[in-house]
């Protein structure tokens, strides 16, 4: 087979590197500059990735002036709390929308759709009374319970509906036939054949709870229970002028999410295509 | 409650007394399944609309009682010029970032949307911003407008520019700055939208443009972007609301500045609140920002009920 060179190929080729490498800088700046030397971010010329000398002191001063390690358990924590109950509480609901006909229904469906078009930032400010009224203020249920209940829930709740609605219905009738409740119904034979859905709702939890700042910025000021986002920019604040360590703590918080996409590149993609569906 | 009226409409038959009580058990234990969800979001959603409400009408500072003070806050607005100064640089970000991001999304997924070696490397790459950190990531992007020694600087340099733009220092030029880091980060997220959308395009309408002897640009401009135009319309409107709740990215690299020049209305809500401490005025703000937000995902839902029934 002969290889035939385009012109414009060759043109697409270069457009797409070039803005790959625009897309990719801002990562590989940082990481690389994690290793430099203060000295050595000021004065170099900032295409020259490599560091000179390479040093870890950036790391460790980053967890000795904050806990970064508590930071990243807390995130964690969050991160697969908040979707694991959201997702739970949501095919709950799903399913009694998409099989069982009961009182009050379309009432409390035209609810949840509202819920549905309701910016978050709107109950930011009475949420955050209610917590302090609670006192949940510096706690860990401040994090999960409010972020649990929003909007996300709800879209959860839509997604397992119209996942639940593609699921043949013979293999629950046969057990309801056979004595099993709808609780078991749901537990023992839907929820295991959702699996696919419910990992891209996993993975999209997941995403925005590692990234989520503005809510828990409010709600925790005390370094053990804070999530990594919030502690990054308290180290922004703390230290106006330490790049070096300042990008230790952004590599931080950048590569473990960086990481599950590798693994799960999947479930981030269908992620993107049903919530471009499902309109958030 | 309105139950007895969906119920009949339900039902529209008499039922008899065995289906009847068949239906109650059946409603008990469909509330069983929905009552966290409607418990959870009736308190921390639908009672906090409510109470927000309540507090835009009230001057409250935390510290002292709520008092009723009836619609002083939103009286207030009128004559606030900061919120103007917020509404304008949020109405400048959605022109500057909502066009040019659907533009890039859009040209980003054709071009991807081929057989090309490495095209799964590209697609990732492209889309990796979008699942960052705005606040770890907004770091970064503060050293690349840094003037003296950040990348963006050093290449206009490079070029030629004997005086390039101080970003995020300049009134002038801050909001450019964060456009661009917007731009940056948004655009793979719509990129993989439309490339779902390209799947949808039948091959045959171009197998039929080609024996035509339709050009490349002709196809694009004649089959691609009309048979995109419902992806494009969802993209915008989502991208819109993204715009509007600019806040992070504002948050770590500018907080607002050079004079107010980069406070969005999000931003401005923030502060007011819980750097101020004015509960009850930022309540109204963030009503105002409702409404607006309100209207625009209306419309989209409202359009999509339209394609639904047409599709």
């Amino acid at each position: 087979m002969k290889v035939k060179i385009r012109p414009d190929q060759v043109v697409l080729y270069v457009v797409l590197v070039l803005l790959a490498a625009i897309m990719i800088y801002p990562f590989v700046w940082s990481v690389t500059a994690s290793f430099k030397t203060n000295r050595q971010i000021f004065s170099g010329n900032p295409l020259n990735l490599i560091p000179h000398p390479a040093t870890l002191d950036n790391y460790r001063q980053a967890f000795a002036l904050m806990p970064f390690g508590r930071f990243l358990l807390n995130s964690a924590m969050l991160a697969i709390v908040v979707p694991a109950a959201s997702i739970l509480i949501g095919s709950m609901a799903a399913y009694a929308f998409a099989r069982m006909d009961f009182t009050g229904r379309d009432f409390i469906f035209l609810a949840l759709l509202g819920v549905m078009m309701m910016p978050g930032h709107i109950t930011l400010i009475p949420r955050f009374a209610l917590v302090r009224k609670l006192g949940w203020i510096n706690k860990y249920t401040a994090l999960i319970i409010p972020a649990i209940f929003s909007g996300q829930l709800v879209f959860n709740i839509f997604l397992m509906r119209q996942h639940f609605l593609s699921v043949p219905k013979e293999l629950e009738e046969a057990a309801l036939i056979d004595g099993c409740s709808r609780w078991g119904v749901w537990w023992k034979v839907v929820m295991p054949n959702s699996r696919p859905a419910i990992a891209t709702l996993a993975i999209i939890g997941f995403k925005s709870e590692w990234n989520s700042f503005l809510w828990p910025n409010i709600v925790i000021n005390d370094y053990m229970k804070m999530p990594i986002q919030v502690g990054l920019s308290c180290l922004q604040s703390n230290m106006r002028t330490g790049w070096d360590v300042l990008m230790a703590g952004t590599t931080i918080a950048i590569i473990p999410l960086i990481i599950i996409f590798l693994c799960f590149q999947r479930f981030f993609i269908s992620g993107v295509m049903t919530s471009g569906m499902g309109g958030r | 409650m309105a139950t007895s009226l969906s119920d009949s409409a339900l039902s529209p038959t008499l039922p008899s007394t065995g289906s009847r009580r068949r239906r109650r058990r059946e409603t008990l234990t469909a509330w069983s399944f929905i009552l966290p969800a409607v418990i959870g979001l009736g308190i921390f959603v639908y009672g906090a609309l409510v109470y927000s409400l309540y507090i835009s009408f009230t001057s409250w500072d935390l510290l002292t009682p709520a008092k009723w003070v009836g619609l002083a806050n939103y009286a207030r607005l009128f004559r606030d010029e900061s919120f103007h100064q917020c509404m304008y640089n949020t109405l400048y970000f959605v022109v500057a970032i909502v066009p040019a991001g659907i533009a890039l999304a859009m040209a980003m997924a054709v071009a991807l949307n081929r057989p090309l070696k490495g095209v799964a490397f590209f697609r990732a790459a492209y889309y990796m911003p979008s699942i960052t950190s705005t606040v770890a990531i907004g770091l970064v992007w503060l050293w690349i407008f840094n003037p003296d020694q950040g990348i963006l600087n050093t290449i206009l340099r490079a070029l030629g520019a004997t005086n390039p733009p101080r970003w995020l220092e300049s009134m002038r030029w801050a909001k450019l700055g964060l456009s661009i880091m917007r731009l940056w980060q948004v655009s793979g997220y719509y990129m993989i939208m439309y490339l779902a959308g390209l799947q949808n395009i039948p091959k045959e309408l171009y197998e039929a443009a080609e024996t035509d002897g339709a050009t490349p640009w002709q196809k694009t401009r004649h089959i691609t972007v009309p048979l995109l135009s419902n992806t494009t319309f969802f993209a915008t409107v989502m991208l819109l609301i993204e715009v509007f709740n600019l806040f992070e990215a504002v948050y770590v690299m500018t907080e607002g500045r050079p004079g107010g020049s980069t406070n969005t209305v999000l931003y401005y809500i923030y502060t007011e609140a819980f750097q101020s401490y004015r509960m009850g005025y930022a309540s109204a703000i963030a009503w105002v920002l409702f409404v607006i937000l309100f209207v625009a995902t209306l419309v989209q839902f409202m359009v999509r009920r339209r394609n639904e029934r047409v599709g």
